[in-house]
């Protein structure tokens, strides 16, 4: 449904060409989570190619498949000033061994503290916060999740460090993320045993090949709150393509570890984004 | 094995020789006097065509700002040039240039590496020695 939309907005999108004033590429993909970053990992760049006293709208769809999962998730995003970002984004997740699905909104909103990415010797340093609701919260209470709705906190610091390996740049991130979340909020929140919030760490680094060629690769530590399972980290090899400041492509190989008991589940992730 | 690891030695030399072989430097690889005049003269063409910041330029002096942005470009990348004008705080203070602006300066000068085929490496080079110069530089 609202995927058929994105579809026709990301067509049509070629012909509204106005894009804002950063630099391209330096808005990032968009994660599944609704924010500016790579696929899994939110970084502290603003979604889009608004620069100071500018704004801008992005819209993405991405799947991901693995072995017995998938996980569709679209989303909207407005950009302001290169400071704030607010996000919304649906993430439907369809067990489709076991079957059934889990759906969640995760509504986000990203402040820009300090730094430039490409300007300045400090990181660009943001704050984020996301808000998650789970839509079909009777399987992870089934499974002993304590709470449909949870909020996650993270602190992202981004460089882009110019003229490194063979004359390319070099993209590093890092994010501190406090949550509660089981399997990023798709299994509930927290446990009937612990409510805590916990440390995680999350991290990525790109090559920029050129202007438009990002080739990286991203890590995220999750935490291991159900008793009925095991939860690992998720990583993936990524290249996202920007194919002008209106259109980009990200594609990555996954590997989301064990998922509901499910031996390690590895696949694609693949997708579209548009800004303007 | 140690077939395998001179081969991987050697691909490893070659690539880390494209950065660290004391090659010409950067003023030569841009093409010395007339490359530096071009990307100048491209600068000044792209300022004028863009909307966003040519206001900026309304009440310069086109030819000293031409003379000093060359002379300091030739300078930061290792020519034989002394840059001789004011310090970039002094020069853009009152200007209150914003990151928007640095953005669309950026991007006009990338536009005309790219046109004059610069290499990849080289433009990144170039960037490294500008993109700090945006603390000196904006809203002032």
């Amino acid at each position: 449904m609202n995927l058929r939309l994105l579809l026709i907005i990301f067509f049509c999108l070629p012909t509204l060409a106005s894009a804002g004033s950063k630099i391209i590429a330096t808005g990032g993909a968009t994660t599944v989570e609704g924010n500016a970053g790579g696929g899994i990992v939110p970084w502290a760049v603003i979604n889009g190619y608004a620069s100071s006293d500018e704004w801008s709208v992005t819209t993405f769809a991405g799947r991901v498949g693995v072995d017995d999962f998938s996980l569709n998730s679209a989303g909207i995003a407005l950009s302001l000033d290169n400071k704030w970002e607010l996000s919304y984004a649906r993430q439907r997740f369809a067990l489709e061994s076991i079957g059934g699905s889990l759906s969640q909104d995760i509504f986000s909103v990203k402040y820009h503290l300090a730094g430039e990415l490409l300007y300045t010797a400090m990181p660009q340093i943001s704050l984020g916060i996301q808000h998650k609701r789970n839509l079909d919260f009777a399987l992870p209470q089934a499974v002993g999740a304590r709470s449909a709705n949870g909020t996650d906190f993270y602190l992202a610091a981004s460089k882009l460090l110019f003229n490194q390996v063979a004359g390319r740049n070099f993209l590093l991130n890092g994010t501190l993320r406090a949550s509660k979340a089981n399997q990023t909020g798709l299994l509930g929140f927290g446990s009937s045993n612990d409510n805590s919030y916990q440390l995680l760490f999350e991290g990525s680094a790109a090559v920029l090949l050129n202007y438009n060629l990002a080739l990286g690769i991203e890590y995220k530590q999750k935490p291991d709150n159900l008793a009925f399972a095991a939860e690992q980290h998720w990583r993936d090899i990524f290249i996202a393509w920007f194919i002008n400041k209106n259109v980009s492509v990200t594609g990555a190989y996954v590997d989301l570890g064990n998922i509901a008991g499910q031996g390690s589940q590895t696949g694609y992730y693949l997708a579209l984004e548009a800004t303007w | 094995m140690v077939k395998r690891s001179i081969l991987i030695g050697a691909c490893l030399a070659l690539l880390l020789g494209c950065s660290t072989a004391p090659g010409p430097v950067l003023y030569q690889r841009l093409g010395a006097e007339e490359g530096i005049n071009a990307i100048v003269d491209g600068l000044l063409f792209e300022i004028e065509h863009d909307e966003r910041i040519v206001h900026h330029f309304a009440d310069s002096d086109i030819g000293r700002f031409r003379a000093m942005l060359t002379e300091q470009l030739c300078d930061l990348t290792g020519g034989p040039c002394q840059y001789s004008g004011s310090t970039m705080q002094q020069s853009h203070t009152g200007f209150n240039i914003t990151l928007a602006d640095y953005d669309a300066l950026v991007e006009g000068l990338i536009k005309v590496m790219q046109r004059q085929q610069i290499s990849i490496a080289d433009q990144n080079a170039l960037l490294a020695l500008l993109a700090p110069m945006y603390k000196d530089i904006s809203y002032r």
